[in-house]
């Protein structure tokens, strides 16, 4: 019988946890409440004797200094409401398996097949709280009834009833499993109503292949002598299905496009990946030619570079952003522990050494009506920023750059992208780290957590929009631990060589891992009744396609799996063989000894034409505002900071662990109190050394209002220019590139289609010129491309967003440089000009306009200047740089002045301009976002070599640091356009995110 | 020569390692050695053969339980395979021969829940106080100004003049004594090594951020009465070197980072007294 042990905390010890619920529901809810205290639940149930219980109660599951534990009997008492929140029965327990392990440590025996431990929280609500009222604190901040269940019971039902009844949230599904045959002999109709039914995601031309497929006399004979009938088993649709999901094969980037630009011009583009992604690295590493520095790109898990003689570096970057659209806690957690074993699972295996991440929301004050399948902004930042606390933190991988990004478009689907970077030694047993093989006759091995229905469609999912019927099962929960116990792990069986190749289990599960590693030999043969499973009744195609997490899929030689399985044994790691790679041209799949599934590698991999894409480009025209001439900017200035894309993100920030591994350099915030916006991180990883990685990003969805080829062409060169203000150096530097867009295909649903595929199109020209243009070669990337909401009312399409990722070195890491000014005296310069572009610009946001004036990156320009900086860096002339981009001059002078708690004076007749002399006024000088410009700081005794090294660039010396806690602004009348104590732009600037 | 061998447990949530093993380097060990729980589970190192015991940070099963509750479970039940004893008994050796052990972070949190600290009467297996969640309910990355007490017996915070400069990365921090007697023993024997303080390591603060978890007595850190075992919510290993300061940019910093001392006086100490 399962029994319930309580934890509560004793009277006099605060409630942290209680209080912020309590301060939530105040804040978002408003509604009375006066007190919240909080009891954890354990609900046992194994076969332990009553000593045993009570033993556990006040061991491993109290602490007896501030906690009371009861078994048996009710903890609550003097509340109002109880509110009882546990999983759903399925859902990972993180906190039921710690439990579990300490109960089996104690009594030194494990527990039997079905027996668990089951976690839940009370909250106890005192106030004046309606039955009503409790419901919404329950299912609008304390519950996401996707993933969680919840009781309510008031005092008087509780004290009728003696407490909360136990309860079990075990799975019980039928033990008997099936493996269905479909009949694809049948209409189109049919054809579809099937694939949309199963969540296959696949097109009714998808559908007519695979029918065709199976028609073929050779493959119905082959198929008889493995004992298969004609029709495709679900197994093998379902195989079909992730692997020519969108999410896995990227079709629209292999797609044939057929362009039209506004003039008439046509082109027929075969695969944008290929014209553009892959021919941009290929030339790139051609023009740098002796000096090029990739050794993997776009094959594996991540791209990999060279970071010195003895190391190399991995990087990538990935999104996950429908299942933080359904569960922000929970996807979000997902989608960092998920990147982490994307570099993990890289050439031989690469230890983690840091995380990025940048996520994309609505206003989290947004008052207005959402549609109903949509969660409200501010529960998705909550959920996300808190999912990627925990997988980072627990990790031990310090996240170390990112960025919040606000757009009301995003709370149709919000965007969280996560990256993480690894080293490993340049060589491995002798072998270059970054190559890995398979041999036939390898064992298909499995490692990490056990296989239940969680994450099962993932991969299709995420290849739709989302919509009232997006499934349940796609949601998984990330367990960082049993993560990391398996890193620890496999990073020693890597040293030893005990495995020959690596990869990620990820969307698609064991059918895309294995599927591809497959694809690597020519074959496998696999049984999926040898696979773990958490709890009985799974049908083989789930096994085969669930997505659950903390999984890597290996190929070990027969002769080496003995040490390969007793190493995991001791460190507490599950192995599976699940069968061996083959030769044999079959993706061949048992369960047991009855084949389920037999399809030939190369039409798994190749069996699917191109997708036909129409592309028409037809430039937008946006109302051009009057610019207002004024007197005084300084509340213009106050308004910018105080803007959500602006503002001080500090209190996200520092939930994140950005120094753990002791390599920490430049951090997210600097200055003289250390709360200074940096611009790139630096990050020291081989301790005994001074050679640094520098990172940083670019991503502006506002400009692809008005252009992506401008939008693109920007947010590369924020990258760049960040990377570089820090002082990263041109000498090694790549890029990755994550797309994030609106459905792009023509369609009923999407009547746009052929103008977001042509937005498509011209992000990726950007991406080759400006690419080329600054030696930047493309070393992986992704692509996320149906991020849209439709409820067969309301469409919510996301800005087409490019997050582009800068990675690279700093020879000496002692030379890196901060945004803060250092001291009074030092000469202000701004590098670069400055022009009347102020279109998708904050400055005309925060008037309501989108404007047409964009940004234009001149590449020449930029790259000659910004190798002149970096001499100066070199030199150890530049006491600060900050970059310049959203809010343009007036915002980074403004934070550069109060994080270094120095004033400045700034001339704005003696910045450079470009252009029309027409567009030149205060305001455009103020505010534009012109690209490439740095606004930097330099002692007045290095001026003279400053400008030196910089002469033959635009450059100019607009103003000096002063003593004065003051930002001062002439404009081009001579008055002072700006005045502002330091104090007042830096509240203004922290305040608004600061009680989140 | 004799060696002086240091040991850093990891596994099951371990993060610091790999710089709490180059901190020991840099303060003077001889060797290093980052051992897996598993290979003093097994048997094939045992805690004897070492001089210095690092416990350090990270969230040890996920902190599930409670910060470093299960490890705390799992130190006193788990045998070892190849021995017949139980871990624990390995602890309480090392603990015997009087080798220092120092805990940072989690390491600190396991330390006072298994009752290694403050471990009065030299009773290292009775809990009597506890590090519990911050008072502002959040996990915080900040840099804190921590003030020595100059008559604590702690061998690890000798010639820190009046204090030192060190993140703190924690959800869990607030010191909590079990009663007031401890709260006054833990004073009375100048056990409360280390309390956050404003930036001239003034008075001791009960304000956020300078004391970034609410702790009772601002205590960051605490040492048994034989200054041997000490533990701190800090991170000594973060700060070794001076570009780990945040402000390394702006001010003029000796080489060697504030927090390496710790470490300097611990292979001392094994030095004069151990080898």
């Amino acid at each position: 019988m399962a029994r319930r042990i309580e934890i509560a905390l004793k009277d006099h010890i605060r409630d942290p946890r209680g209080e912020r619920i309590k301060r939530e529901i105040e804040h978002f809810l408003h509604l009375p409440v006066e007190r919240v205290r909080t009891i954890d639940v354990y609900t046992v149930d194994a076969e332990l004797g009553y000593a045993e219980l009570q033993q556990v109660a006040a061991g491993p599951f109290s602490d007896q200094v501030i906690q009371d534990w009861y078994l048996d009997t009710p903890a609550a008492t003097g509340f109002d409401y109880l509110v009882e929140v546990g999983l759903r029965p399925g859902v990972t327990d993180n906190v039921g398996r710690t439990a579990r392990e300490a109960v089996e440590y104690l009594t030194g025996r494990p527990f039997r097949a079905g027996e668990g431990v089951y976690t839940s929280v009370q909250y106890l609500l005192s106030g004046k709280l309606a039955p009503a009222d409790v419901e919404s604190i329950s299912t609008g901040l304390l519950c996401n009834t996707l993933i969680q269940r919840y009781t309510i019971l008031d005092a008087a039902t509780f004290a009728a009833n003696k407490g909360v009844s136990v309860s079990v949230p075990k799975v019980l599904g039928e033990i008997k499993t099936t493996v269905k045959e479909i009949d694809l002999e049948v209409s189109d109709q049919e054809l579809m109503r099937i694939s949309k039914e199963g969540v296959l995601a696949l097109t009714l031309e998808e559908m007519r292949i695979i029918q065709s497929h199976f028609r073929d006399p050779q493959v119905v004979t082959a198929r008889q002598s493995m004992g298969l009938g004609p029709r495709p088993t679900d197994v093998e649709l379902e195989a079909l299905a992730q692997t020519w999901s969108e999410h896995c094969k990227h079709k629209i980037f292999s797609g044939t496009v057929q362009y039209e630009d506004e003039t008439g011009n046509r082109q027929e583009i075969k695969s944008l990946f290929k014209s553009f992604i892959q021919r941009t690295t290929k030339d790139v590493r051609e023009k740098l030619g002796d000096r090029d520095f990739c050794l993997s790109v776009f094959k594996d898990n991540a791209g990999v570079i060279r970071f010195n003689d003895d190391w190399s570096l991995v990087f990538k970057v990935e999104t996950h952003n429908s299942p933080s659209a359904l569960d922000p806690y929970g996807g979000a957690l997902t989608g960092i522990v998920g990147v982490n074993r994307d570099p993990f699972g890289t050439g031989q295996g690469a230890k983690l050494i840091f995380n990025t991440d940048v996520f994309c929301f609505a206003d989290p004050f947004y008052d207005k009506p959402l549609p109903s399948r949509l969660l409200h902004p501010r529960r998705i930042y909550e959920g996300v920023v808190e999912g990627v606390e925990h997988g980072g933190n627990k990790s031990g991988i310090p996240t170390v750059n990112g960025s919040l990004v606000f757009d009301e478009r995003f709370a149709g689907k919000p965007l969280v992208f996560c990256g993480t970077a690894g080293i490993m030694p340049a060589t491995i047993n002798g072998r270059p780290s970054h190559e890995k093989h398979i041999e036939p006759g390898d064992l298909i091995v499995m490692t990490g957590g056990r296989i239940g229905k969680d994450g099962i469609h993932g991969a299709t999912f995420s290849s739709e929009e989302l919509n009232e019927n997006s499934p349940v099962s796609a949601v998984q929960i990330g367990d960082p631990i049993t993560q990391k116990r398996m890193f620890d792990f496999l990073i020693r069986a890597r040293d030893k060589g005990l495995y020959n190749f690596i990869t990620d289990n990820g969307a698609g599960g064991l059918s895309s891992s294995i599927g591809e590693m497959a694809g690597e030999c020519g074959g496998c043969r696999m049984d999926l009744a040898k696979a773990p499973l958490k709890y009985a009744g799974l049908n083989p195609w789930e096994i085969l396609i669930s997505e659950a997490q903390e999984r890597m899929s290996l190929a070990v030689p027969p002769a080496k799996i003995g040490e390969f399985s007793e190493m995991a044994r001791r460190f507490g790691v599950e192995v599976s063989v699940l069968g061996e790679f083959t030769d044999s041209g079959y993706f061949h799949i048992l369960y047991g000894e009855r084949t389920v599934a037999y399809l030939p590698v190369a039409f798994m991999h190749e069996g699917l034409p191109p997708m036909q894409l129409p592309a028409r480009w037809t430039p937008p025209r946006h109302e051009e505002p009057r610019i207002q001439i004024q007197d005084d900017y300084t509340a213009e200035l106050t308004q910018l900071l105080a803007s959500l894309n602006i503002c001080s993100k500090e209190s996200v920030v520092r939930r994140y662990d950005h120094e753990v591994q002791g390599g920490s350099v430049v951090k997210p915030f600097t200055g003289a109190a250390n709360d200074g916006p940096s611009d790139a991180a630096v990050v020291r990883p081989i301790l005994d050394s001074f050679e640094g990685v520098v990172v940083a990003h670019g991503i502006c969805p506002r400009y692809s209002d008005i252009d992506t080829y401008h939008m693109t062409a920007n947010a590369i060169d924020e990258g760049l220019r960040n990377y570089v203000a820090a002082g990263g150096s041109l000498d090694m530097v790549a890029g990755l590139d994550n797309f994030c867009w609106c459905d792009p295909v023509l369609s009923e649903k999407t009547p746009d289609g052929d103008y977001k595929m042509a937005q498509l199109v011209r992000s990726n020209q950007a991406l080759y010129d400006v690419c080329m243009a600054y030696n930047l070669p493309l070393i992986s990337g992704k692509d996320s491309m149906k991020n849209d909401f439709y409820d067969g009312e309301v469409k919510i399409s996301i800005p087409p967003t490019l997050l582009f990722s800068v990675i690279g070195r700093i020879e000496d890491a002692r030379k890196a440089v901060t945004m803060d000014v250092k001291s009074p005296g030092d000469i202000v310069y701004l590098l670069g000009k400055t022009d009347n572009e102020l279109g998708a610009s904050e400055y005309l946001a925060l008037r309501g306009f989108v404007g047409n004036r964009i940004p234009v990156v001149n590449t020449a320009m930029a790259y000659k200047r910004y190798s002149a900086y970096h001499e100066a860096v070199v030199a150890g002339l530049v006491a600060s740089c900050h970059d310049l981009s959203d809010g343009g001059l007036a915002v980074a002078a403004a934070e550069s002045a109060f994080a270094g708690s120095y004033g400045m004076d700034l001339d704005l007749s003696r910045v450079l301009w470009k252009g029309d002399e027409s567009g030149r006024n205060d305001v455009t000088l103020l505010f534009s976002e012109s690209a490439s410009r740095h606004l930097v700081t330099v002692r007045p005794e290095h001026r003279a070599a400053f400008e030196a090294i910089m002469a033959g660039n635009c450059f100019a010396a607009i103003g000096v640091v002063t003593d004065g806690p003051v930002l001062a602004i002439n404009g081009l009348g001579g008055g002072t356009v700006i005045k502002a104590s330091l104090d007042a732009l830096k509240d203004a600037w922290q305040r608004p995110l600061r009680d989140l | 020569m004799a060696r002086a061998r240091a040991i850093v447990i990891t596994g099951n949530g371990t993060n610091c390692e790999i710089e709490a093993a180059h901190a020991c380097r840099l303060g003077g060990f001889d060797e290093a050695v980052i051992a897996h729980i598993s290979d003093l589970l097994s048997g094939d190192l045992r805690l004897d053969d070492f001089h210095f015991l690092n416990l350090t940070g990270g969230f040890l099963d996920g902190d599930d339980l409670g910060s470093a509750k299960a490890q705390a479970n799992r130190l006193k039940y788990a045998r070892v395979d190849e021995l017949s004893e139980h871990l624990i008994d390995q602890l309480l050796r090392f603990i015997q021969a009087g080798k220092p052990i120092l805990g940072v972070c989690n390491g600190f949190q396991l330390m006072v829940k298994m009752g290694l600290l403050p471990g009065f009467d030299g009773n290292h297996l009775q809990q009597v106080a506890t590090l519990t969640f911050n008072d502002c309910g959040r996990f915080q990355d900040r840099w804190v100004y921590l003030k020595n007490n100059p008559a604590s017996p702690s061998i690890f915070t000798r010639g820190i003049e009046k204090g030192v400069y060190l993140p703190i990365r924690h959800g869990e921090g607030k010191f909590v004594a079990a009663s007031q007697e401890v709260m006054e023993r833990i004073e009375a024997g100048n056990l409360a090594v280390l309390k956050y303080s404003g930036p001239g390591y003034g008075e001791p603060t009960m304000e956020f951020p300078e004391n970034p978890n609410g702790s009772d007595h601002a205590i960051a850190g605490i040492c048994d009465e034989s200054g041997l075992l000490m533990g701190l919510m800090p991170h000594p290993e973060a700060f070794v070197h001076r570009t780990n300061h945040p402000r390394w940019t702006r001010e003029v910093l000796p080489e060697e980072g504030d927090g390496l001392i710790l470490f300097r006086n611990a292979a001392e100490y094994v030095r004069s007294k151990l080898l």
